[in-house]
């Protein structure tokens, strides 16, 4: 669902000097594999078979973030937007090039990724809060908090494949933006949910952003983008096309 | 794919001083130490998923053992008449199949353990060495009602705790999950590429319970062996040193076992194991600790590709 624009809160973020993230030359190629087993892949070997076709979903991307920014990333499917965040947060390794970060990361990559449906609400709020880098007192103390943002409190002690969708995205957008990291990761989330909790969604981005957060974020809601961050990064075909203000940047991708 | 040097993708000794470091830069293979909250929940998260909708739930891990152990006596103790030539044959079977059980839970469990979390490994940054040490905790606790069982059986069949039992009990345990986690890890590694490991894994795990010491006794393979490389083999398997170790913690010095040895039946001095009371520990130990640096080292230098093969 797309956020009503007027609901978006004008960025309250405040660039400093001081870098957070250096994504340093990074190249990153991917083979599309067919061959899955040892069988496929003897007979491809002695077909002398071409084994996979292969792509360049990073090209030589250079990007600086600093403390205190909200950076866009933005370009159409395939451009290398959510490849970029998963190589800045650990999961994918580049071929080429570095990445070094400053500060603890939390990567929204997808929301509910690590939610397990047979567990309870209140298991998966553990079991998350500690995969994106909680400790046992962090997540005690902000367990609460967690349960009361979602605003699901009567159901999270019951097992979450019993949730509906927007529950479920709910409870486990609470607890990522609950995790408080120095830099945030964030791919396509601020799309959940009913409009009243996108507005909640959106206002505790904006709390984030006064504390003084990192930010990246990764999102094809343009106009909100716009309004939200600081700097827009376009990309396409793996390259950065463009690195400056959202407004020309939204321009850019609009023109390509 | 050109790969660069190691030195040039993490930060230099200026930069570390800065607070620069690498994404997904952690503590190897001590994680599991480091992240002993994560790693518990992990283990919770297991044990409830592979009970799900299950009535009996843990009684499970009774029933399979409960059920494997009584084929086995009366297949090979009754009518291959295993059980007349050896006293007390229930607990030598039985501590024979609690190591195998644990070794084949253990091993087939962390061979699934990167691909079985899939969706987690691919979209989340966590240290993957959690995943088969998780697995390996959750066998653990399947093997806690076994052991109890087994305890119970020995003492029915008079065998007393003693601190020989106890440092055999440990030794076996600890080259036992030494040994299985080095080719876990070195398996959960390959399956992420290749699914065909897994089935491999179940190959041997089946294989494994014939091939050490569980149903018949050491003596016998020395019978047909001795003096060749393969009873050599057969006795560096650290499988088959770890049998040893729990037949000597459960039942070589319970009493049916010593009365027999005093007697002057002419096979008597059968009974005793070679090299009493540890025999090969040491060698048992240095081949897992060898394996398990190997299936370390494979497991740290293919982890950052699971995220792309899965």
């Amino acid at each position: 669902m797309t956020p009503n624009i007027a609901d978006v809160p004008t960025s309250a973020a405040v660039p400093t000097d001081r870098a957070m993230v250096r994504v340093e030359h990074v190249s990153k190629r991917f083979s599309l594999r067919h061959d899955r087993s040892l069988k496929e892949l003897v007979f491809s070997a002695l077909q002398r078979k071409k084994l996979a076709d292969t792509f360049m979903a990073l090209d030589d991307v250079d990007l600086t973030v600093h403390a205190g920014e909200t950076v866009g990333l933005i370009g159409f499917n395939g451009s290398g937007k959510s490849t970029l965040l998963k190589t800045i947060s650990g999961v994918l390794f580049p071929d080429l090039g570095r990445v070094m970060l400053r500060g603890r990361v939390a990567g929204l990559i997808e929301v509910g990724a690590g939610f397990h449906p047979d567990l309870s609400g209140r298991e998966n709020v553990f079991l998350n809060g500690a995969i994106l880098g909680m400790s046992r007192e962090q997540l005690e103390e902000r367990f609460d908090d967690i349960v009361a943002f979602s605003e699901i409190e009567e159901f999270i002690d019951t097992e979450v494949k019993y949730y509906s969708s927007g529950m479920f995205l709910r409870l486990a957008f609470s607890v990522a933006v609950h995790t408080d990291p120095d830099i945030f990761l964030v791919d396509e989330i601020l799309s959940v949910g009913d409009e009243p909790f996108q507005k909640k969604c959106l206002e505790r981005i904006r709390e984030l952003q006064a504390a003084g957060r990192t930010m990246v974020v990764v999102s094809h809601e343009l106009e909100m983008l716009q309004k939200l961050c600081t700097r827009i990064v376009v990309l396409r075909k793996g390259k950065i096309i463009f690195d400056g203000d959202p407004t020309e940047a939204v321009a850019v991708l609009r023109a390509s | 794919m050109t790969a660069t040097a190691p030195a040039r993708r993490t930060p230099s000794a200026a930069e570390r001083a800065e607070g620069w470091k690498a994404p997904g830069q952690d503590a190897g293979w001590l994680n599991p130490l480091k992240e002993r909250f994560l790693l518990r929940l992990l283990v919770k998260k297991e044990l409830r998923v592979r009970y799900r909708g299950s009535v009996l739930g843990m009684v499970w891990s009774y029933v399979k053992p409960a059920v494997q152990f009584l084929v086995f006596y009366i297949a090979m103790g009754v009518f291959l008449e295993l059980n007349k030539g050896t006293p007390a044959y229930a607990v030598y079977l039985f501590s024979g199949i609690v190591v195998v059980n644990l070794f084949g839970e253990v091993f087939g469990n962390a061979t699934r353990s990167i691909t079985g979390n899939g969706a987690l490994v691919a979209k989340i940054y966590i240290p993957s060495q959690l995943f088969p040490w998780a697995s390996m905790m959750v066998a653990l606790v399947h093997f806690l009602p076994q052991l109890l069982v087994l305890v119970v059986g020995a003492v029915l069949n008079g065998w007393l705790p003693s601190p020989t039992a106890a440092v055999a009990f440990l030794l076996g345990m600890l080259i036992l999950l030494v040994f299985t986690m080095g080719l876990g890890m070195l398996t959960a590694a390959l399956n992420a590429a290749f699914r065909d490991v897994e089935n491999f894994v179940d190959l041997i795990v089946m294989v494994a319970t014939w091939l050490s010491p569980v149903l018949y006794r050491i003596d016998m393979v020395q019978k047909s062996l001795d003096g060749t490389i393969l009873w050599w083999i057969y006795q560096l398997n650290p499988l088959t040193i770890v049998v040893q170790l729990f037949h000597i913690a459960f039942w070589r010095y319970s009493k049916p076992v010593v009365d027999e040895l005093a007697t002057d039946h002419p096979f008597a001095y059968t009974l005793a194991q070679p090299g009493e009371p540890y025999g090969l520990w040491w060698a048992g130990l240095l081949i897992a600790v060898a394996v398990f640096v190997i299936g370390t080292i494979v497991f740290e230098r293919s982890k950052r590709r699971f995220a792309q093969e899965l």
